[in-house]
């Protein structure tokens, strides 16, 4: 699988919106009416709990992407789009995994594990779930590393950015 | 004060002043029925959902204010889509409302229970399940809001059953009205930004072939007047689009009328041939435009809209203006008094010559018939132009009928011409006709239809009939689906492929007599404006007429579909 969408298509979105039934749908759907796929979504309340900030992740070509933020301004519960670019953005994303690890080899496992900066959060007679919050790139690397194992579930949250501040 | 959801709603579209709705009961929405009873708005009961809603469009063409629809859940939902989404296309301000199964139904399957606001969201500007019945007041002063500002649109506004039933405790709330709207997200610019406006005036003073294409935007901005203003200040020709008929009165020597697929020639052209494009309130459509890299290749583009999301979404300005048509067109003509106005513009008397030059070798032309042959649709609408009052409200389907309509009559007053442009609704023209005579009882209203669009919505002459509408109905029947037996005969040689409708299968004077409006038939042009002048003399019942034209007859000109603008064929001896 390849995480990382193509450089010149690749674009993060960070949508403010009001904290509302629907307002997730509204903002998918003018992606979807498309036929653009969202690469990955990222949605919570921020500090004042009547907002949520949408962080979007999408494999668009420029042109078209103008329109569809143009058109998610007009969104009545939208109240303010940032399109970040990568170099301009502080990212990170978390990921959580289950992998088969014997008894035998465990040991090996974990230091592999604290070596990439993950941890083992959770541990059962043959599978270990670790996390690893980072950059989208090395929660890349990482999951090449887990792939040397069998992998019974893997689950990524998407990214989520804000803009730079220096 | 204590009341309920049901008594708060029409309380709500009273304060918003709310004269008349349009609507059907059902299930779901029955609470809300009750309080109609002692309400001062007129509620019009329609014989379907769909011709509601054109009839709360028709309303809102006519009049500007916002029209209204109300309708029960589930198929009368959907029966009200069609409407909705022609209403997003055309930017008509209107709000419905539909009722909704009860909240503890919603996601069962319930009976009459679809996912309105689902269906609804891609062709609404806004739209809004309410949940709390103290929400209700607040709702609606919001949707009235969102409808009738910025670009207009519909919304619509979906209330479950237990939110409006009095003896539901759900229903409980205690009433306030809102003193004002709180929609933070929300804030349409309307003035434009001088600097912009100033690059703009600039460009309009350099300009050698200058034409302002105007839009819908201009009659929704009420700024009929401004463009006037604008246009004569610095004779400038206009050309008004589909959506802008009336904008700018045919009979002013400086209106050049309709471009696009079936402009006329010298609109067309000019525009072609231009070196710098005001767009106002337009939205570079490709029925306008044509193949789009062979548009106005040389002209340089002032948009001017006040939805930011038209700039550059199909062809790139040169200067983008976010406002409102009205402000920005007069903000427009003090910076050109400031930089020298009229005075500082190059001669343009060559390009003057030119335009007149097209007007006088390519009007718009047709054949008068035979005699004993059919009627010729043009003859028709040239008959009926000349014998109705001036300011006569004309109100449309979507076809061949359409476009000769939007062709031949002279709109010398904005707010006179209704139809379906962006959606392209067949059934439009019946239903919101009507709407329109109810927002403007003053006005004679007459609507062109085709046989093919008549047969989708004439039931709604029923209900014109109980409710003492007059509205008069000119079918320019030739027995097919026009538009589409053009693009066989044109496109698809000759091969017609299930366009035959047959002339006497409906037989329209029976049906319209069994409405209870008066019903004729014409078939030889010498009758043409005796039936006319009968109908214009009818004013207790609608009046519908069933002209037989002659079905050969094609609209022309025309730029076929995926062509420039540049290939336009005049008429039928160049194709």
């Amino acid at each position: 699988m390849n995480t990382n969408p193509g450089v010149a298509r690749h674009h993060i979105i960070s949508v403010l919106v009001e904290n509302k039934p629907g307002v997730l749908a509204r903002v998918s759907g003018l992606f979807a009416r498309r036929g653009y796929n969202i690469f990955s979504l990222a949605v919570a309340p921020t500090d004042d709990d009547r907002r949520s900030r949408i962080t979007i992740v999408v494999d668009v070509e420029s042109a078209p992407l103008e329109q569809i933020v143009k058109q998610l301004d007009k969104l009545i519960n939208v109240l303010r789009i940032d399109e970040l670019a990568p170099g301009d953005a502080v990212e990170r994303e978390l990921l959580l995994a289950t992998v088969e690890s014997p008894q035998a080899t465990r040991q090996g496992f974990a230091v592999q594990v604290e070596v990439a900066g993950a941890r083992i959060l959770d541990a059962g007679a043959d599978t270990v779930t670790v996390s690893l919050e980072g950059t989208p790139d090395e929660l890349d690397r990482f999951a090449i590393l887990l792939a040397t194992h069998p992998v019974v579930a893997l689950q990524r949250t998407g990214r989520v950015a804000l803009p730079k501040i220096g | 004060m204590k009341t309920n959801g049901g008594a708060a709603l029409i309380k709500a579209l009273e304060l918003e002043g709310v004269d008349v709705m349009f609507g059907l009961p059902g299930g779901a929405i029955l609470p809300v029925y009750d309080p109609i009873i002692d309400s001062p708005i007129r509620h019009i009961l329609v014989r379907h959902e769909q011709g509601a809603g054109h009839m709360a469009e028709g309303y809102a063409h006519a009049t500007g204010r916002p029209g209204v629809a109300m309708v029960t859940s589930g198929p009368a939902a959907t029966n009200i889509v069609t409407p909705l989404a022609d209403a997003y296309m055309d930017s008509v301000p209107m709000v419905v409302i539909t009722g909704q199964v009860g909240t503890a139904g919603i996601g069962t399957d319930a009976f009459q229970e679809v996912d309105t606001v689902g269906i609804t969201r891609s062709i609404t500007k806004h739209n809004e399940l309410v949940t709390r019945a103290q929400d209700i007041p607040r709702i609606i002063r919001e949707a009235f809001h969102i409808a009738t500002t910025g670009r207009p649109g519909p919304v619509l506004i979906d209330i479950p059953k237990d939110l409006v039933d009095p003896t539901n405790p759900n229903s409980a709330l205690d009433w306030y009205w809102p003193e004002s709207v709180d929609l933070p997200g929300y804030n349409p610019r309307l003035d434009g930004d001088p600097e912009l406006i100033e690059a703009a005036a600039r460009l309009i003073l350099a300009a050698e072939r200058p034409v302002l294409y105007a839009g819908g935007g201009i009659l929704k901005a009420r700024a009929a007047e401004a463009l006037l203003a604008l246009a004569e200040m610095l004779d400038i020709p206009v050309v008004t689009t589909l959506m802008a008929r009336g904008a700018m009165p045919d009979d002013h020597p400086l209106c050049l009328g309709m471009p696009g697929m079936h402009g006329n020639y010298t609109a067309v052209t000019a525009m072609q041939e231009s070196d710098l494009l005001i767009a106002l309130g337009s939205r570079f459509d490709d029925r306008v435009t044509g193949k789009l890299d062979g548009f106005a290749a040389n002209a340089k583009i002032i948009h001017v809209d006040i939805d930011p999301a038209e700039l550059g979404k199909v062809r790139r300005p040169d200067v983008g203006i976010t406002g409102d048509c009205r402000l920005v067109i007069t903000e427009m003509i003090n910076a050109l008094k400031i930089l020298g106005g009229a005075d500082k513009q190059p001669d343009r008397s060559a390009w003057k010559s030119t335009i007149s030059g097209w007007q006088e070798k390519f009007p718009l032309t047709y054949v008068q018939s035979e005699p004993g042959d059919l009627l010729k649709p043009q003859f028709v609408l040239e008959q009926l132009r000349d014998n109705t009052p001036d300011d006569c409200i004309v109100a449309s389907g979507v076809g061949q009928h359409q476009m000769w309509t939007a062709q031949y009559w002279k709109f010398n007053h904005p707010y006179t011409w209704i139809n379906s442009g962006g959606l392209g609704t067949m059934g439009f023209a019946v239903p919101a006709a009507i709407g329109a005579k109810v927002g403007r009882p003053d006005r004679m209203v007459w609507a062109v239809d085709g046989d093919g669009c008549f047969q989708m919505t004439a039931q709604e002459l029923v209900t014109a009939a109980a409710e003492r509408i007059p509205v008069k109905i000119a079918i320019l029947n030739n027995a097919y689906l026009g538009m589409v037996r053009q693009w066989q005969e044109m496109f698809y040689e000759e091969r017609y492929s299930e366009v035959y409708l047959s002339p006497d299968l409906p037989d329209y004077k029976m049906w319209a007599e069994s409405m209870g409006c008066v019903g004729m038939r014409v078939e030889s042009p010498e009758d043409v404006l005796p039936a006319i002048q009968r109908a214009n003399e009818v004013d207790d019942r609608p009046v519908v007429i069933d002209f037989r034209t002659d079905a050969r007859e094609k609209v022309f000109p025309m730029v076929p579909s995926g062509k420039s603008n540049s290939d336009i064929v005049v008429g039928p001896e160049d194709y």
